[in-house]
């Protein structure tokens, strides 16, 4: 399947309070409210202005700090369709996976704000269309992917009512 | 085949020797929410028709962070909590009892356990050797209701701690120190393993605040081999039955080692916004700071009150500095108060709290305004984290935020000993 968006940078080091802030921690029992002010601490304007399928678009180590699942649900709540980004934080990639968002490890160095991406999930790359550029990220490990393609960790115990991560 | 700490304590698990990077399932000793997590963990459980608890005694949900409740929509999510273990017999841990690391700590966690919990300082019960770390509501959820979880099996970096600290320098220094050194991704998907003389003779105090402060270099979590001062920890809390000896193999692979010689150590403070812009406090000496708070999971213990009330005892906080001082569970506060230290606390002008989380989270309790400072002896202090994105943290040991408190910026606390 090829994900077609546009790119929204940030930074290094974008927090889970970046993402999710603790300010509006009464509405973490709300998600599509909470979703309106997805990573508003790094850019105001990201969630009212994003259109549906852009990315988002990192530096190093995104997603650190708390292992509030909240962060990647209201990225996806919000529309994008995965995070890229030169690595990230732990819990948050593991989150991501079991909510089912495509999280990619890649060189997003070249990646400016607004170009167009063209992500293909099952080749691993990620075409520029805007630098004219064919970027290649290193395949999720095979329990990821398989829980990825579940849907998320709810599906897979939906489908096997147990772990089933044997590839 | 010779195991690390963490190796060693999966391969029990499993039943037989692993090696970093495979993937294993495991069954998990203990279970944890909190009630930022936990609702969402709960609705998970509805979905899948899965309200239950594998093992109801080992399962923690734990009114912490919003505690109590400062509005209708978290009162309501307490509420959540409070059915859940109704319906599935699983501990519930008021408003009243404190932050859940420090109640897993005391109550729950034992040498050689699996726990997860859906708080990222879930490594803090490292310290006791017991292979703990954080995880989102979703994994957790599935480790209450089925027993079990999946694992990628860590590499260990090492940290091996020579010398004693100097006089005015703490635990909290030192991990400061180190997060400063191999950076806030220094240690991602790794264990980290504190282990030489300086390790072996830290107090559980300060081992806990070095556990907690793992996943600020991106560690799923940060063990400690169980020695004498473990046991006498767990029989100070009734539960010397729970000890075991567990240490790693002598030749254990790691895959990287740090040195760090407490001695040569300074007073350490992190600069806003990322735990590792560290500077010696010296450095940062003369920055305003408005507000103070002293507790939280990495140094709400009653050492870290009783280091603080030995600065503060006698003398009055500077009249533009607010002290806000939150013991981190009721127990650290019974005694805390049985020992005057409360009383020291509100005569130096500060506000004590009831134990939990307090301010640490932004939620309520200390929220700073439009581009004050705080000096917090909690774990990070990311833009946002005091609830307001237009704030400074600065992090620093409970003697340099006391010190502050006194001073009305930031100081070295050794001015203020005595
Ligand atoms: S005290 Fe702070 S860091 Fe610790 S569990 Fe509570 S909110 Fe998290």
């Amino acid at each position: 399947m090829i994900l077609r968006g546009k790119a929204w940078k940030f930074g290094d080091s974008i927090s889970t309070d970046h993402i999710a802030p603790g300010r509006y921690f009464h509405l973490r029992t709300n998600l599509p409210e909470l979703a309106k002010h997805v990573l508003e601490d790094a850019n105001p304007e990201f969630a009212s202005q994003m259109a549906p399928g852009d990315f988002v678009v990192a530096g190093r180590n995104f997603g650190l700090g708390s292992s509030r699942e909240h962060a990647p649900r209201i990225i996806k709540i919000a529309g994008a369709n995965a995070v890229l980004a030169q690595s990230f934080a732990r819990i948050f990639f593991r989150n991501s996976i079991n909510v089912g968002l495509p999280v990619l490890e890649i060189d997003t160095s070249g990646i400016e704000q607004g170009d167009e991406l063209e992500v293909d999930l099952g080749s691993g790359t990620v075409r520029n269309v805007t630098r004219d550029q064919t970027l290649t990220f290193a395949p999720l490990p095979p329990v990821m992917v398989k829980i990825l393609n579940d849907g998320g960790l709810v599906e897979h115990f939906k489908k096997y009512g147990d772990f089933n991560l044997e590839a | 085949m010779s195991s690390t700490l963490a190796e060693k304590i999966i391969s029990e698990h499993v039943g037989r020797e692993v090696k970093p990077g495979e993937i294993v399932v495991t069954g998990v000793d203990v279970t944890a929410l909190q009630d930022g997590t936990g609702p969402l963990a709960i609705l998970q459980l509805e979905e899948l028709g899965m309200v239950q608890a594998h093992k109801p005694e080992k399962t923690i949900l734990f009114i912490d962070h919003a505690a109590p409740s400062p509005r209708k929509e978290l009162s309501n999510a307490h509420m959540s909590l409070r059915d859940f273990a109704a319906k599935t017999g699983a501990v519930l841990s008021e408003i009243n009892e404190g932050v859940c690391h420090q109640r897993l700590v005391e109550s729950y966690a034992s040498p050689g356990d699996i726990l997860i919990g859906a708080d990222s300082h879930t490594c803090t019960s490292g310290a006791l050797a017991a292979f703990s770390t954080g995880m989102g509501s979703t994994d957790v959820g599935i480790g209450i209701a089925t027993g079990k979880t999946w694992l990628k099996v860590p590499e260990t970096l090492r940290v091996e701690i020579t010398g004693t600290f100097a006089r005015g320098v703490y635990a909290k220094d030192l991990i400061l120190h180190l997060i400063g050194e191999i950076g806030a991704d220094g240690a991602t998907y790794m264990a980290l393993e504190f282990t030489g003389p300086g390790a072996k003779a830290m107090t559980m105090s300060e081992r806990f605040t070095l556990s907690n402060m793992a996943v600020e270099a991106g560690a799923k979590t940060g063990l400690f081999a169980s020695d004498e001062a473990t046991r006498a920890w767990l029989d100070e809390h009734g539960r010397e039955e729970d000890f075991r000896e567990l240490e790693a193999d002598p030749n254990a692979e790691y895959t990287r080692t740090v040195q760090i010689d407490s001695g040569s150590l300074d007073p350490t403070v992190s600069a806003p916004h990322t735990v590792d812009n560290t500077m010696t406090a010296a450095a940062a000496a003369g920055t305003r700071v408005h507000q103070v708070f002293i507790g939280t999971c990495t140094n709400g213990r009653i050492e870290d009150l009783r280091i603080a009330a030995d600065i503060l005892r006698g003398r009055q906080r500077n009249p533009g500095t607010r002290l806000i001082v939150t013991p981190a569970s009721r127990t650290v506060y019974m005694q805390a108060a049985s020992e005057g230290l409360l009383a020291d606390f509100a005569a130096a002008g500060a506000l004590v709290t009831g134990p939990g989380c307090g301010a640490c989270v932004g939620v309520h309790g200390g929220i700073l305004g439009d581009g004050e400072v705080c000096m917090a002896t909690q774990n990070r202090n990311f833009q946002g984290r005091l609830g307001n994105a237009e704030a400074f943290i600065w992090l620093g040991s409970p003697a340099t935020a006391a010190a502050t408190a006194l001073a009305g910026e930031i100081v070295d606390p050794r001015e203020y000993l005595r």
